[in-house]
């Protein structure tokens, strides 16, 4: 198949004074492209570096990092990040925060042609009409909006997303995941979702790779089979019971505290 | 669109002040040379006006000047410490002995230095006294961005020269500014110091010091009051450029 990210065999260890400090171990993930993995696994198990060495601000010790059918060997204009906390710019408002990407990846660019794209994005995340707000106008949830177009408005052929809904209420989570799908019925992305959520991984995820405990290696992983956009109903359905209780028990072996 | 109530809450603030004063004066009995009451500095203050617009204007621009310069200097020394971590760690220690070395006894030895180079003195004094805190600020800020503003910048293989000009930058102007607030009443007090400490007939701490010379008391006490409005007017030019500049840190409401 043809893969947009392959990880392979990566290892790595943060050098401290103790000696060095394993957190990845010949770890494989394959993404296809347009497609959707969620990566969950126990606090602390290295999904943070994961998320750095995709976007090529960090190398692994061993293994390859290969990013369409090319080695990461330094960072790529090609990659959206979204963090847990959306580090919007308090000086900008929505819109320019949103342009913030084009400016390093297409400087030539007209700027009525960057606000266009801005504008086209916010109203597809439903942010119509806040385009000059600042972010400290907005509310949590919206700002994570805001923060999302700001991942995608470059057309990056991958974006990174570490916990990007971690920190909001479950209704706004729910509503941003449903977005999520909407976004990508109009512009189709491949994605990478690190979560600690187990609904949020079977919902948005096109494959749920389960890592293990420190230092961490694909345990498990499992194929969401169901086209989207998904509607929030399937949250309740047997089969999505089914797959939760198998990665809960996943997530427990990893965290140790059962046998496979 | 004058909001009136902003100016006229402080006004009255000084007149009642003022009031005070000159009831507390007149109630103890004191005579001038023990403190003299607001209503003799005017006098005092037109009899020599001249003068005080002349040494108001030597106060103002060197003060100015050696706060542009500790403005300047305190930026790049906070942008290297704020940026490598073992500058910081070797620049620190010195720049806190620098700072707690007591300025007034180093007036005289750069008095020797640069003999007669009455500007320039005064303006190394202004800056020596106020680049710290800036240069600190600066440092702080820079230290303490969060690793993902960083990140979704470099990510894009941004320079860290851009990361600076877009994000650290910006982002340390609120903290920049609370620092030149501290700074610009050191640097007047800078300017100050040298123009009481050195004879060199150039300032209002010249001034000072002739009345204190002459015994006029209500003279000394309305150089006090012209320091003080002068330092008040630095103040707000600082904050009139903070609000040009970081207003975007200023929540409606406060």
């Amino acid at each position: 198949m043809d893969n947009l990210i392959d990880i392979k065999g990566v290892t790595h260890a943060y050098k401290t004074k103790a000696g060095p400090f394993p957190v990845l171990r010949d770890l494989n993930i394959s993404i296809p492209q347009h497609s959707f993995c969620a990566v969950v696994g126990p606090s602390g198990c290295g999904k943070s570096t994961l998320t750095r060495l995709i976007a090529g601000l960090m190398f692994p010790d061993q293994g390859e990092v290969w990013l369409h059918g090319e080695l990461v060997k330094s960072p790529r204009k090609t990659v959206g990040m979204a963090f847990q906390n959306p580090v919007l710019l308090e000086w900008r408002t929505i819109l320019q925060n949103v342009i913030l990407p084009l400016e390093i990846v297409a400087p030539m660019m007209p700027k009525a042609q960057k606000e266009a794209r801005a504008r086209e994005l916010l109203a597809m995340v439903g942010l119509e009409g806040f385009e000059g707000k600042r972010p400290s106008e907005l509310s949590g949830g919206m700002r994570q909006r805001a923060s999302l177009c700001r991942a995608l408005v470059h057309k990056p052929d991958i974006i990174i997303l570490d916990e990007p809904f971690g920190a909001l209420d479950a209704f706004t989570r729910e509503d941003l995941w449903q977005t999520m799908h909407q976004l990508r019925a109009n512009e189709p992305f491949t994605a990478l979702l690190i979560t600690h959520d187990l609904r949020e991984s079977v919902y948005l995820g096109d494959q749920v790779v389960v890592l293990s405990g420190r230092p961490a290696t694909t345990q498990y992983v499992m194929s969401v089979d169901i086209p989207g956009p998904r509607p929030l109903e399937m949250l309740y359905e047997p089969d999505t019971v089914e797959r939760l209780a198998v990665l809960r028990r996943e997530i427990q072996i990893a965290q140790g505290r059962a046998v496979a | 669109m004058i909001d009136w109530k902003k100016i006229l809450v402080p006004v009255a603030a000084v007149v009642v002040l003022l009031l005070l004063w000159e009831l507390l004066v007149w109630a103890m009995g004191w005579p001038d040379y023990k403190m003299a009451s607001p209503s003799d500095l005017w006098p005092a203050f037109l009899r020599y006006q001249h003068l005080f617009w002349q040494y108001g204007w030597q106060t103002l621009w060197r003060t100015v000047v050696g706060l542009g310069v500790a403005v300047v200097f305190g930026t790049l020394l906070g942008m290297v410490m704020g940026l490598s971590k073992t500058m910081n760690d070797a620049l620190y220690p010195l720049l806190v002995g620098f700072n707690a070395i007591p300025k007034a006894t180093v007036v005289p030895v750069i008095a020797l230095m640069f003999v007669g180079q009455h500007d320039f003195n005064t303006i190394l004094m202004a800056f020596m006294i106020s680049f710290f805190p800036i240069a600190v600020s600066v440092a702080i800020g820079l230290s303490t961005l969060e690793p993902e503003y960083r990140d979704i910048l470099r990510s894009l293989g941004a320079s860290r020269m851009t990361v600076f000009w877009k994000i650290a930058l910006p982002k340390t102007l609120p903290e920049f500014f609370g620092a030149l607030k501290v700074a610009v009443t050191l640097a007047f007090i800078g300017t100050n110091l040298v123009e009481i400490i050195t004879p060199h007939g150039r300032g209002l701490g010249h001034l000072f010091q002739s009345a204190q010379t002459n015994s006029d008391f209500p003279l000394m006490f309305a150089v006090l009051i012209a320091l003080a409005a002068l330092g008040i007017m630095l103040y707000y030019a600082i904050v009139a450029l903070e609000r040009i500049f970081a207003g975007w840190a200023v929540r409606p409401g406060h």
